[in-house]
């Protein structure tokens, strides 16, 4: 089994792992909590407006919408970590027909290994800065995961051609 | 009906007696992932069918009261709408939830069989991390199913009740189950016999196999790339307008203002919709190109003539392409688009129940040749 083979399963199976674990972490310690916080915040924001209290609404909604970032998010690198891993496992079992060198297959498996790590990992730590570094490395993976697919696409059928 | 030629064919059924021999790993990991995949689309489409839309119609419903009732000045009644807001929200992501685990654990399931060659521990080993596999596959979905309905009934726990426990527990097993097969391809790969292994599914080069391939790489960069465009064109402005909105909805009630509130209602609803389309058509589109790869490694297996086979690889294409595109033109063409959604999921079931009716057959073939004396 190739290098490019054997990065692509392990690697899955590894991503498949961490993106289950994690969103067993998160549905045991912290999604209820978060589902509470934000109909909590939702209703005492509308609450607050009935109470003709514009202030508590305001931050109320705030709150909702901290909250609501959080939680997209939280759901968002799970599935995507998981759905990452399939595609890796999928592709590291026929990578074998791909039309390229040795080298090039390891290279374009490494990015897709990176970029599916990278991809979801940028979209969680925006819950803990919203600056432009995570979004960067958002972007980062999910190139990283375009581009190398968009050659593995090309590689498939050049091997397609050659047989 | 198989149609290659004989002493191929029993070369190759002979091969399959050990790797696909009754009760195997292979076998149960193979025929329970598609029948996971099956049950999860169909409870999908049943979902969009009959409750999707008359869930969404009902969150709205209680919004405007809630928003109403702040108007009025009704404290009471907001929190007892934004209670049924919940209740609501809860029954539609609990069910989506469920379908999403379902289909995944099934997807799961089949790239597990495949690697069944390469995992280094005995064969009943290998079959009870399957049946956990299973157990735990199943045990999720059906536990987030009922957590809307068993709510905290019981509990010994404050916030999550019993169904989401054994829920919990389904995805643990999951874990183990897949943690131990990734020891035993470690163990593979460390092994000097590592070579030696032959994966007839992995020589198969049929015209049905690289059409599901081809297919499947090319809706996957599609969604990938649809997904990109979402992020970069929608995201951020869809959370910023879901805040606005909802500020707008809320300043509103406080002014006492009711054409702001129904006008803010109005474009909260029209956001809510261009959101779940744009998301549906993405996670669609790529789930299925996922799945058209995976089974591509399977239609050795599948006992129909290649005639067939293709027909079939088309059939769950064209759905495939069908389903995420009509979603995204429901909000201009509403029922029309959402019926052909529909119907295009009810496409990719049927291709996948062919499947697997025909890889049924060929475990039938497979069964009568171990049986036959020599």
């Amino acid at each position: 089994m190739s290098g490019a083979r054997r990065l692509l399963l392990l690697g899955g199976i590894a991503l498949a792992i961490l993106g289950m674990g994690y969103g067993l972490w998160y549905a045991v310690f912290a999604e209820h909590q978060e589902l509470q916080e934000i109909g909590a915040s939702l209703a005492t924001g509308f609450a607050g407006a009935a109470q003709r209290n514009s202030e508590l609404a305001q931050t109320s909604l705030v709150r909702y919408r901290e909250a609501k970032y959080n939680y997209e998010r939280q759901v968002d690198a799970h599935g995507h970590w998981i759905g990452l891993a399939m595609l890796l496992m999928i592709l590291g079992i026929g990578f074998d027909r791909l039309g390229f060198s040795e080298r090039w297959k390891f290279l374009l498996a490494l990015s897709l290994f990176l970029g599916a790590l990278l991809f979801p990992l940028g979209v969680l730590l925006q819950t803990l800065n919203h600056g432009p570094i995570p979004r960067a490395l958002a972007i980062l993976g999910s190139a990283l995961v375009i581009v190398a697919l968009a050659a593995v696409t090309i590689g498939f059928a050049r091997s397609r051609t050659s047989t | 009906m198989i149609k290659t030629p004989s002493s191929t064919k029993s070369l190759f059924l002979r091969h399959d007696m050990a790797s696909f021999a009754p009760l195997s790993a292979r076998r149960l990991l193979v025929l329970g992932g598609i029948t996971l995949i099956l049950v999860g689309m169909f409870f999908g489409d049943i979902f969009a069918v009959f409750v999707l839309h008359q869930n969404a119609a009902r969150v709205g419903r209680s919004l405007s009261r809630a928003a109403h009732a702040a108007i009025a000045g009704d404290d009471s009644a907001v929190r007892s709408s934004f209670q049924d807001v919940g209740a609501f929200l809860e029954n539609r992501g609990t069910k989506v939830d469920t379908h999403v685990h379902v289909i995944d654990f099934g997807y799961l399931a089949l790239l597990l069989a495949i690697l069944q060659p390469h995992v280094a521990f005995a064969e009943s080993r290998k079959r009870r991390f399957a049946w956990l596999f299973l157990l735990g596959g199943v045990l999720l979905p059906v536990g987030v199913f009922l957590i809307h309905y068993v709510g905290l009934l019981y509990s010994p726990l404050k916030s999550i009740g019993w169904a989401s426990i054994f829920a919990d527990v389904g995805g643990l097993f999951v874990i183990v189950a897949t943690l131990s097969y990734l020891a035993g391809l470690w163990k593979h790969f460390q092994s000097a016999e590592r070579i030696s292994v032959q994966d007839e599914l992995m020589a198969d080069r049929s015209a049905s196999g690289r059409m599901l391939l081809v297919g499947g790489l090319l809706l996957v960069l599609v969604g990938f790339a649809h997904g990109a465009y979402y992020a970069a064109a929608d995201l951020y402005r869809h959370e910023a307008a879901d805040y606005t909105i909802l500020s707008h909805l809320a300043a509103g009630a406080a002014e006492r203002n009711t054409v702001a509130v129904d006008q803010s209602l109005a474009d909260y609803g029209q956001l809510q919709g261009d959101k779940a389309v744009k998301i549906a058509a993405h996670t669609h589109i790529i789930e299925f190109g996922l799945l058209a790869m995976i089974l591509m490694f399977f239609q050795p297996y599948v006992s129909f003539s290649e005639t067939w086979k293709l027909r079939w690889a088309g059939v769950f294409l064209l759905g495939s392409v069908m389903l995420p595109l009509c979603v995204l033109l429901e909000l201009q063409y509403g029922l029309l688009a959402g019926g052909l959604a529909d119907f295009a999921g009810l496409l990719v079931i049927l291709a996948l129940l062919a499947m697997w009716i025909g890889i049924l057959r060929y475990t039938g073939h497979l069964d009568a040749a171990a049986g036959a004396p020599e």
